[in-house]
């Protein structure tokens, strides 16, 4: 999710395509990524090269390349929009490549990138996302098993703070900054002339890079990518919700793909000679519903349209001390003498 | 329901022209499989042939047997690289089984997939929970090597259809049992499964629907205490009324031994119940920490209360000051 706009802040978009191509390259197809662009670079305007996007000064990598899905783009990519995506309430017109469609085996990747502070990401310039709303929204995922295990990573400024208010299981968390302190950008590029990518994840591009999609590499290894040294901020992590050793988690769990297979090793004997059958009538026509998806007319909604009646309620507590408040500094300032002429 | 895709892939057309005939394939050994299994759930079918879709895996020459080997642990990286051609996301919405047929290229033929022993498997083929499988169909070499390319091939359906078949009931949990020699067992015949089995399986998804409705409305009612600000439309309050009617109506039917009237409460249940938990309505956006609301109304009403504070001070005062006049003047 890259959730900047504006010409200035290429290297998010950079940034959220890097992740992007490197988890397609290991194995993830399209259907399983819902890529969420808050404003295109490519084919901005102000882009000397189109149709690209470059992470590196010596436009070695484009990463824009041919096959880019954004499911999200410019103006749909909003806090609400997020959320219903994560929380899987969105409305039966959705298309399927919009929609987070994971059950309870599924290890999800969540990357983040923008402008954020002290509990909150900035989201188009316009509104933000706390850390309490991105809790409560994986506590419903994992109310509902929409996960099996979850890797959050985020490059803002501030980072560590969005992840400290975590509380359902299974979840790991990787921040580019700690609180406090400024995730900073890599290098500028003269040619462009904005900053290209921002040094955390340039430095885990660079790490997985070297990871192919049978590599062992293991989560311990991720955390060391960019010490202060070359990342001048302090990455951090926060692993103590999560079940298993980050020692055993393969880097390839969450990005790459790697289904588990079974050989088949029984066949089912069937009697060759059944000629075609006619098609039956079906003895009974069972009323069956789809299970968990969409269905077409919303019927129930329908029903209960009644006309609007606006409930009246008696007034909170808090605005009706106000009005008693406001009408009695009145009178008194007026006298109630003069109320009769009024009347 | 289930969206069942058969897939031919050809990786060269120039040797080998593939036909198969799945449709009669499928009304032949299909229909029946799904026609039974139509009451656990809905199916639809469809099929397709993929050209030039390879592989993502290189397997390797064995001198001793001469053919080509799939080794065990290559298999989880075929599925990736395949899927993104498989057309599975524009298909529907519901979720997709693929059953792929691959026929391997003259130059790599014959493949044979091995096990984790190393022994060829006999039916050359694999599959992955909650995706489908692949199936491995060898073409024999032409008799003379003046034969024209591309050679004609005539898939045998029903071979492949034994297979595919057999994964499907897999896929759904079903396996064949070993029994004692005393217990004659009812084989699943051309139906694919044995009424035993459907039996199984409706008692199986009974029960998972039953546990599901109770957590999903559990969780529903622990995030309307947490958060008070969302407001519950009718539509969804009706749901909920309706799953919480059929989940009870379903232990009941359970308990008194009617296993299909139960499958369909529980199915009832969890529809209604996902529909209302998954409402878009639901959404609930507005947390506003003490911090926010206090950054957010004090500036717009301390400027406003100032002056009303001030005259009720003034008030007090000059009523108490009232008191005090009359017996001063007296």
């Amino acid at each position: 999710v890259c959730t900047s706009r504006f010409w200035f802040n290429y290297r998010h978009v950079a940034n959220t395509l890097s992740v992007y191509r490197s988890v397609k390259r290991l194995g993830i197809p399209d259907s399983h990524i819902v890529l969420m662009l808050a404003d295109d670079m490519a084919c901005n305007p102000r882009n000397p090269k189109p149709a690209t996007v470059f992470s590196h000064k010596n436009m070695e990598l484009n990463v824009y390349g041919d096959d880019v899905e954004v499911d999200y783009r410019s103006y749909e990519v909003t806090v609400e929009n997020f959320l219903r995506v994560l929380t899987g309430r969105i409305p039966p017109s959705t298309p399927r490549s919009k929609r987070l469609l994971s059950d309870d085996r599924s290890n999800i990747l969540i990357y983040m990138t923008g402008h954020g502070g002290n509990g909150f990401l900035k989201f188009q310039d316009s509104e933000e996302i706390t850390n309490v709303e991105l809790a409560d929204a994986f506590e419903q995922m994992w109310q509902k098993r929409r996960y099996n295990e979850l890797l959050f990573i985020i490059d803002t400024c501030q980072g560590a703070s969005m992840y400290e208010r975590f509380y359902s299981p299974n979840i790991m968390a990787l921040a580019s900054s700690q609180v406090g302190e400024d995730s900073l950008s890599h290098q500028p590029d003269l040619g462009i002339g904005v900053h290209l990518m921002d040094r955390y994840t340039f430095y885990v591009l660079e790490f997985l890079e070297e990871i192919h999609p049978a590599s062992q590499t293991n989560m311990n290894d991720l955390f060391q990518v960019c010490p202060k040294s070359l990342c001048v901020s302090t990455p951090g992590h926060r692993t103590d919700l999560f079940q298993r050793d980050p020692q055993n988690v393969l880097i390839t769990d969450f990005f790459g793909s790697v289904r588990k297979v079974e050989i088949t090793a029984e066949t089912l004997s069937l009697d060759r000679d059944v000629p075609g059958l006619e098609s039956k009538l079906p003895e009974e026509e069972l009323a069956t519903e789809p299970l968990k998806y969409a269905e077409q007319l919303p019927v129930a909604q329908i029903i209960h349209q009644k006309p609007k009646q606006k409930d009246w309620h008696p007034p909170g507590g808090f605005i009706l001390g106000l009005w008693a408040l406001i009408i009695m500094v009145f009178f008194k300032t007026y006298g109630i003498k003069h109320m009769k002429h009024v009347f | 329901g289930y969206e069942i895709t058969f897939s031919l892939l050809n990786p060269d057309p120039k040797s080998h022209t593939v036909d198969w005939d799945i449709e009669g394939a499928v009304n032949r050994f299909v229909k029946p499989v799904l026609d039974k299994l139509s009451l656990v759930a809905n199916f639809s079918v469809d099929s397709q042939i993929l050209y030039y879709a390879v592989l993502g895996v290189t397997p390797r020459y064995d001198k001793e047997s001469s053919s080509f080997l799939l080794s065990a642990h290559s298999l989880p990286h075929v599925i990736n690289p395949v899927e993104a051609r498989l057309g599975s996301s524009a298909a529907s919405l519901y979720p997709v089984l693929n059953f792929l047929l691959y026929v391997p290229e003259r130059s790599h033929s014959p493949l044979y997939i091995q096990d984790k022993d190393g022994a060829p498997v006999s039916t050359n083929a694999f599959h992955s929970p909650r995706w489908g499988g692949i199936m491995v169909y060898n073409v024999e070499a032409p008799a003379s090597p003046q034969a024209s390319l591309p050679v004609h091939v005539d898939v045998d359906m029903a071979r492949v259809m034994e297979v595919f078949l057999a994964q499907l009931r897999l896929l759904f949990g079903l396996s064949r049992e070993e029994v004692p020699p005393e217990f004659l067992l009812e084989s699943p015949g051309n139906e694919g499964l044995a009424d035993w089995e459907l039996d199984h399986l409706l008692w199986a998804h009974t029960v998972e629907n039953i546990a599901t409705v109770s957590t999903t409305l559990t969780s529903l009612a622990q995030l309307l205490d947490k958060i008070g600000n969302i407001v519950i439309k009718d539509d969804v309050a009706s749901e909920v009324y309706r799953a919480v009617a059929s989940v009870q109506s379903a232990v009941t039917e359970l308990s008194l031994g009617h296993l299909l009237a139960a499958f369909q409460a529980s199915k009832d249940a969890v529809t209604c119940s996902e529909r209302a938990f998954f409402d878009p309505s639901l959404l609930h956006l507005l947390y506003f920490p003490d911090d926010q609301k206090f950054a957010i109304y004090i500036p717009l009403f301390l400027p406003m209360a100032v002056p009303i504070l001030l005259s009720l001070a003034k008030i007090v005062r000059e009523t108490r000051l009232r008191k005090k006049e009359p017996t001063k003047m007296d």
